[in-house]
């Protein structure tokens, strides 16, 4: 396929398959990719209809992942070369199980991109390659520390590399031309988050214009743009944390052990635990403590706090989630704190 | 188990819908611990005694610098019996454009009524835009009554108000609560202050309110999104001949054996199998993504739909249609576009506008053009044909979108037929928009 006339996409898209994009899209975008088909879990009770209650009506998460798997199918009918935002974490390995029950028993018709901020917990990376590897997935990365080595990017006074990620991740997504990158975010995340569309439109800077954007009506979704526009695409959208761990549970979804509960060496710093390494040492005065933690996101390691917990297992977590009083983000990011409109800001700028 | 509820706030100025929602969430206990330590900490700069909840809701810099809500934010809470996805609706920018956005995935449109100020324009505009998108449910909250001293009077005259209004609109469900977003009353627990109303809370209306129509209301549509056909990609040897049409179902409840036709081709065959990576199913019902095999090699695309085979729509390249135009250029008679129905976009040239909805007296008026938030009919001619049936029989397959072919930008959002009407006057279809 030549250079994507994005344009044209949708109307052309009338004739996509599955098959027709790996088909023609083989040497650049997909990889023959083969699923394990044991990747995707048979989940009786989620597979059951509620016919026993005498109503047919869907359950929760049965009725969020319909919507889920629909807006994937959609991306994958209309565009020319989408990607999806792969970091290992939560939140990325639930879209990637949707992907593979989307198009199953065809394999994932799209590339991951992970952007790494080289500030990664070493576990979440070796379970990045071993989740990679098991479902013949292609993985780009997009390296911030090559942006630092090569002085196209500097490292912060504060030492976090969250907010160093957009120039890798546009130019990646440039470099890959790729068209629709879907992400995991939530709308539940963030107040700023909570405006964003299913389908957000970026300008050719990735910028996001929260007061020009478009109405998104029914299940009615528009996702032509124009040449060095693209369009991030979040089908988990209406997913609360919650909803994201109670399907974690009943798809049996692996995670990296980091999620769960396990004696770490932490320092207390800015009202969170922070793991001692090699990006992130104690200063004067913080005083290594081991506790039993768990992290509730995988970010920049500097930067991610871990919150007391003995969930060692999955229902642990959901439990606790269920009766927790404070935001993921609020508790884990530091950078998000740092102002009122801090996500804001960024998403205006080309983040996730 | 817990079900989904999805529900639209709109209101007008001034109203307390941002304090609503926050006193929703905040009463709830869906409002963490660290996002209402930001909306005190914010408040006492203010110089305010009180938390001011509405800025639980006001996500953007603007709206928070202004007090203003710009535009439609999601909002997500539950309680042990349902979780609610609430589209939050700001009533004064772009108010038609809003609403209807929100309204139209929402199984329950809450509106607000100034109790002091009583039923106004905006309320009778959003309570037309509900029964235009055929809202199953609205309840209307009566909000402020502490500020007319919780008087029963206030409350009955609007609900009388109301009532009349809904009567006239052919909405079918609608209810008042007297609130006080401010202070609590009525909104998740009962109030003493207001002995005379024996019902239930708002909280407690949206637990126990029916979700969406039942899926067997509607005959089976499935829009295929995708053909699944792995071949060679396959890893396990018995799915390299595999052939599958992927998609969300529309409507209906689908079996093995069902004789389905596909459209626009006509082709008849039968479901040979349902398919979720989670293994064969016996029957589906909306809105669930699945996988169907038929029984004979058709040619099906992305774009076509698989219906029942003695209840299916009749595919037509005529079109006549209800638009709520969202966009700042305007519609002639004679306007390019494109429609998307379903997964399926087509090119449609605008034969001629027939007529504006006066949203204040629910009647078409003459027009010949539309622009920036109005609501007209017109006739649309397209490049080919899609399975288009009438809003009201079915909105899934009644609703489209206007694109604009040259930015990409969403012009209109379409209902074929003319909904109000028909919502109105049930039974008497005007002639003119039979096709």
């Amino acid at each position: 396929m030549t250079a994507s006339d994005p344009t044209t996409a949708t109307t052309r898209g009338t004739t996509v398959s599955v098959t027709d994009t790996s088909e023609t899209d083989t040497s650049e975008t997909v990889e023959p990719i083969a699923v394990d088909s044991s990747a995707a879990p048979n989940q009786a009770e989620a597979g059951h209809t509620t016919e026993g209650a005498g109503l047919r009506r869907l359950t929760q998460l049965q009725a969020l992942e319909s919507e889920a798997i629909h807006i994937i199918r959609e991306v994958v009918g209309e565009f020319e070369r989408p990607v999806l935002l792969f970091s290992g974490g939560k939140d990325s390995m639930v879209m990637l199980h949707l992907a593979v029950k989307a198009f199953w028993p065809a394999p994932v018709p799209f590339p991951v991109l992970h952007v790494d901020t080289g500030h990664n917990f070493p576990e979440v990376i070796d379970f990045r390659d071993r989740t990679v590897e098991r479902l013949g997935l292609r993985l780009v990365v997009a390296s911030v520390q090559d942006y630092i080595d090569d002085g196209r990017l500097q490292d912060r006074a504060d030492g976090t590399r969250n907010v160093l990620q957009t120039i890798p991740l546009l130019d990646a997504i440039t470099g890959g031309r790729f068209d629709a990158v879907f992400g995991g975010g939530r709308r539940d995340e963030e107040k700023a988050r909570a405006k964003e569309r299913v389908y957000s439109l970026r300008d050719e800077f990735g910028q996001w214009d929260p007061r020009n954007q478009r109405p998104e009506l029914w299940n009615l979704y528009n996702g032509r743009h124009r040449p060095g526009e693209h369009v991030r695409v979040f089908p988990l959208s209406n997913w609360t944390e919650l909803d994201v761990w109670q399907y974690i549970q009943s798809e049996g979804i692996e995670l990296p052990t980091l999620y769960y509960a396990h004696e770490r060496q932490v320092f207390h710093r800015d009202g969170m635990w922070v793991a001692v390494g090699p990006v992130s040492q104690p200063r004067e005065g913080e005083e290594v403590l081991t506790r039993t933690v768990r992290y509730r996101t995988v970010g920049d390691m500097s930067c991610t706090g871990a919150v007391e917990s003995d969930a060692t297992g999955v229902e642990h977590i959901v439990a606790e989630v269920a009766a927790t009083r404070l935001t993921e983000r609020g508790a884990t990011r530091a950078d998000d704190r740092a102002s009122e409109a801090a996500m804001e800001d960024r998403k205006k700028e080309g983040y996730f | 188990m817990s079900t989904l509820l999805r529900l639209a706030t709109a209101g007008s100025v001034d109203d307390g819908k941002s304090t609503l929602v926050g006193r929703l969430l905040y009463d709830s206990k869906s409002v963490l611990t660290d996002q209402l330590a930001a909306v005190e900490r914010v408040s006492r700069d203010r110089g305010l005694e009180q938390a001011d909840l509405a800025l639980l809701t006001d996500g953007l810099r603007a709206e928070r610098e202004q007090g203003i809500t710009i535009d439609v934010a999601y909002r997500y809470f539950a309680t042990t019996r349902r979780s609610f996805i609430l589209a939050d609706c700001p009533g004064h920018v772009q108010y038609t454009r809003n609403t209807v956005t929100g309204a139209s995935t929402a199984d329950v449109v809450v509106l607000l009524v100034d109790a002091r100020k009583g039923v106004l324009e905006q309320t009778r505009r959003h309570l037309a835009v509900a029964s235009l998108l055929r809202v199953p449910h609205v309840i209307v909250a009566i909000n402020k009554i502490d500020l007319v001293g919780f008087d029963a009077q206030v409350h009955a005259d609007v609900t009388a108000q109301i009532e009349g209004l809904a009567g006239g609109l052919g909405l079918a469900d609608v209810r008042t609560v007297p609130v006080s977003a401010l202070e609590g009353d009525n909104v998740v627990d009962r109030s003493d202050r207001t002995p005379w109303y024996d019902g239930p809370s708002l909280l407690e209306l949206l637990e126990e309110i029916p979700a969406a129509s039942l899926p067997e209301e509607h005959g089976f549509r499935l829009p295929v999104q995708l053909t699944i056909r792995p071949q060679a990609a396959a890893r396990e040897e018995q799915h390299r001949d595999y052939r599958g049409y992927a998609g969300q179902i529309a409507s209906g409840v689908v079996r093995v054996g069902d004789p389905v036709v596909v459209l626009p081709s006509g082709r008849r065959t039968t479901v040979a199998g349902i398919d979720t990576a989670d293994g064969e199913l016996t029957e589906a019902f909306a809105p669930r993504s699945v996988t169907l095999r038929l029984a004979d090699d058709l040619d099906v695309a992305r774009g076509d739909v698989i219906a029942a085979a003695d209840d299916a729509p009749v595919p037509t390249q005529d079109v006549n249609a209800t638009v709520c135009w969202l966009s700042d250029k305007t519609l002639r008679p004679g306007s390019r576009v494109l429609l998307k129905h379903t997964t399926r976009t087509v090119q449609a040239v605008v034969r001629d506008v027939t007529g504006c909805l006066d949203l204040d007296t629910a009647r078409s008026v003459p027009a010949e053009t539309l622009g920036l938030n109005d609501i007209g009919q017109v006739q649309l001619r397209l490049a080919a044909p899609v399975a288009a049936e009438e809003y009201v029989d079915n909105p899934r397959t009644g609703a489209f979108l206007l694109i604009d072919a040259q930015d990409g930008g969403t012009l209109a959002a379409g209902m074929v037929g003319e909904p109000l009407e028909e919502a109105r006057f049930p039974g008497r279809r005007p002639s003119q928009y039979s096709i």
